[in-house]
């Protein structure tokens, strides 16, 4: 039987300062290689905060439930061992870091990645020529890798530093957090394009979004709609044109899903 | 030792020490010397009631009995050519505990046509006519104490001067190396830059030690000319025994269009003081003041800038970040001046901090004085930890927390690295910053 990539169970989630605030109220989710699911829902469902505890963010707190990625128990590892387990989360807004190039950012991390795989270090010719090959699959420009870290991106020249990022450290479940948010139709489908090159047999995507038009780019095999920190209802991608239709009303909620803020 | 006989204090040590083996020929700075020890009696030292002084203890340093030095110390012929700079083709005049050592330093030929540089007990002797113009001119009316020690104390240092639209061909390095020695002692180097009208010259004064745990006060006064079209570069590199007192001042005074940059790293000594005081003289001068000031343990690093526009539509840069540690302490005082006739000024203050520990601490506090109506003066300052965001998001890439954290904390700094064109001395305080972060093994940066 084939192990899942991700497999969330009955997942509990608080704040780690604000204990009386529990934010996820039992999510489960199995995700099996070359699967791609979407989670949609209104603002405050917990998405992001979805995200970012499967990322290993500290200001969480697990209660109740587990997270198994390629079927080992990641809830007590750092954000950097889950990374360079081969889990990537793609951020809604990444951070600007001035001074430090995105050359040197990502040799840094690819090297840690080979560090934890108990491989040599690349040297600079081979990385330089692994950046070029995926600079051209996910379609950025060679020349970004000489900025400073999202320094001075545009929105969508961020999140496809995002995913050029995935590519470069050939992450395995890529967890994208409200990547569309932001971007017009042409840098969406540019972001898109470059998901869908790396969709593969081996590879996992979840794709978190408010809006069912990144749906259109890239198509999910699954769509879980989390209201209020559970998943309200799961299916097919016909989900999500449900939801096109009716917004999250029937959830309970006020809120829109079409044409994006 | 003929050290043994020497007072043991530094008013002492002004009163007898430094013109006694002096040549006749230099007796033309007699006055200079004479009034500066007046003015040093006068001052006395600052307590805390000095506003200039208010965040800086000077308790440690006036319990240290110095002397002057008067013997060449050994230095085995490995220790100078260590603190050479990698890949920086220069002229290097090394002194050894203030005392010049011709035997350890390059010929001065490869500076080309129209540049004089020589130490300045040679200058005060065989280039009067150049130096005398100029040696005291931006000091003599000094309120600070240290200034006027070293008026009082002028005996040696360097004299650089570059005739009219002449270029140094290399950057003049001023290596300054501490020893440890029986007991402390004080030297009070006086450098002195003239770029004629047009001319440029890139200066380093570089201050090391060969021991830990050397004792000693380094009081250097330098004086920079950037007549009309001149352009000079200065640069402080400080990474002294963190047992050892520098006190550094750094005067300029610009003509039209001229523009001095200086650039200070502060990474060593026990307490630190580094002035910073250009007066912009001539229209349209520009001025870049880039520091940075890295401390851990118990250092103390005190930065003075006071930047007097006295000129109309002439731009200052002030852009100082310190990164403190420990229980160590930054001080920052940043002073702009504009005078009535400064009309047009463009004066921009930041300083930007890092505390990496609950102990230590930044005072920082700007300080304008505006004189002029149609003036663009903007200050900024901020003290902050690591952004935890930042090391998430550089985790989440799989760098461990140290490694981000050094990173981070590297690309703090590295602002100030990229606004300097020497890149070895870049690669050089990038390298020496590093060792000095906390856990910061993992991390290699090409700067």
């Amino acid at each position: 039987m084939t192990t899942p990539l991700l497999e969330i169970k009955n997942l509990h989630v608080r704040l780690e300062d604000q204990p009386a605030v529990e934010i996820l109220h039992g999510v489960d989710l199995t995700i099996m290689p070359g699967e791609v699911h979407s989670i949609m829902g209104p603002n405050g469902s917990g998405k992001s905060t979805l995200a970012q505890v499967l990322a290993g963010k500290e200001d969480y707190e697990i209660t109740e439930g587990s997270i198994e990625f390629r079927g080992e128990d990641i809830a007590e590892l750092g954000p950097d061992e889950r990374a360079n387990a081969g889990l990537f989360l793609a951020f809604q807004y990444p951070v600007e870091i001035p001074g430090v190039s995105a050359m040197q950012f990502l040799k840094a991390a690819v090297n840690a990645k080979r560090e934890f795989e108990g491989k040599d270090e690349l040297d600079a010719a081979a990385l330089l020529k692994h950046f070029r090959a995926k600079a051209e699959q996910i379609n950025v420009p060679y020349d970004m890798l000489k900025r400073n870290v999202n320094e001075g991106f545009s929105g969508g020249e961020k999140k496809r530093f995002e995913i050029f990022q995935m590519a470069v450290l050939g992450s395995v479940l890529g967890v994208l957090d409200e990547t569309d948010s932001g971007l017009d139709i042409d840098a969406l489908r540019i972001v898109s394009d470059g998901v869908n090159s790396m969709r593969g047999d081996e590879r996992g995507f979840l794709l978190i979004t408010h809006y069912q038009r990144l749906l259109e780019y890239i198509v999910p095999d699954h769509v879980h709609i989390l209201v209020g920190g559970k998943i309200a209802k799961s299916g097919g991608k016909e989900v999500a044109a449900e939801l096109e239709q009716t917004g999250y009303a029937p959830f309970g909620v006020n809120e829109a899903v079409g044409a994006g803020a | 030792m003929t050290a043994v006989s020497n007072p043991r204090t530094l008013d002492g040590v002004i009163d007898t020490a430094t013109p006694r083996e002096l040549p006749e020929c230099q007796s033309w700075l007699n006055p200079l010397r004479d009034a500066g020890r007046d003015a040093f009696n006068g001052l006395g030292w600052p307590d805390r009631r000095n506003e200039s002084w208010r965040f800086t203890n000077l308790d440690a340093l006036k319990a240290i009995n110095f002397v002057s030095a008067v013997d060449d110390a050994e230095l085995g012929d490995e220790v100078a050519p260590g603190f050479a700079i990698p890949g920086l083709d220069d002229v290097t005049l090394v002194f050894v505990n203030g005392r010049f050592r011709k035997d350890l330093s390059d010929d001065v030929a490869a500076l080309g046509k129209g540049v004089t540089c020589c130490t300045l007990r040679k200058a005060a002797c065989e280039h009067r006519d150049l130096l005398e113009p100029f040696i005291g001119e931006l000091t003599k009316d000094t309120d600070d104490v240290f200034t006027a020690l070293s008026n009082a104390s002028i005996e040696d240092g360097v004299f650089v001067h570059v005739r009219r639209a002449q270029h140094a061909a290399k950057p003049i390095h001023i290596l300054s190396i501490g020893t440890e020695t029986d007991e402390p002692i004080a030297t009070h180097p006086r450098n002195v830059v003239v770029a004629e009208e047009g001319a440029s010259v890139t200066v380093l004064e570089h201050y090391v030690t060969t021991s830990d745990d050397a004792v000693y006060l380094n009081n250097a006064v330098t004086e920079v000319f950037a007549d009309e079209q001149a352009v000079v570069h200065h640069y402080l590199l400080e990474k002294e025994s963190e047992s050892a007192f520098n006190v550094s001042s750094l005067f300029a005074h610009l003509g039209e269009n001229a523009d001095v940059h200086s650039h200070t790293v502060l990474l060593g000594g026990k307490l630190v003081r580094n002035n910073v005081i250009p007066t912009l003289a001539g229209t349209k001068s520009h001025c870049l003041i880039n520091g940075l000031y890295v401390g851990h343990g118990e250092q103390h690093l005190d930065n003075a800038m006071r930047v007097n526009h006295a000129a109309p539509d002439c731009q200052s840069r002030q852009f100082y970040k310190g990164i403190l540690n420990g229980k160590s302490r930054g001080v920052f005082t940043g002073r702009i001046i504009v005078d009535q006739v400064a009309q047009l000024t463009d004066a921009v203050q930041s300083n930007r901090n890092m505390l990496l520990s609950d102990d230590a601490r930044v005072n920082a506090r700007p300080q304008l004085e505006i004189y002029a109506d149609d003036v663009k003066c903007t200050h900024g300052c901020t003290t902050g930890a690591v952004d935890p965001e930042n090391v998430f998001y550089f985790m989440s890439r799989g760098l461990s927390e140290d490694v981000a954290r050094a990173m981070l904390i590297y690309a703090f700094a590295a602002e100030g690295f990229e606004r300097m064109d020497l890149v070895p001395v870049r690669q050089l305080l990038a390298a020496e910053m590093i060792a000095k972060l906390p856990k910061a093994q993992g991390l290699s940066i090409e700067v």
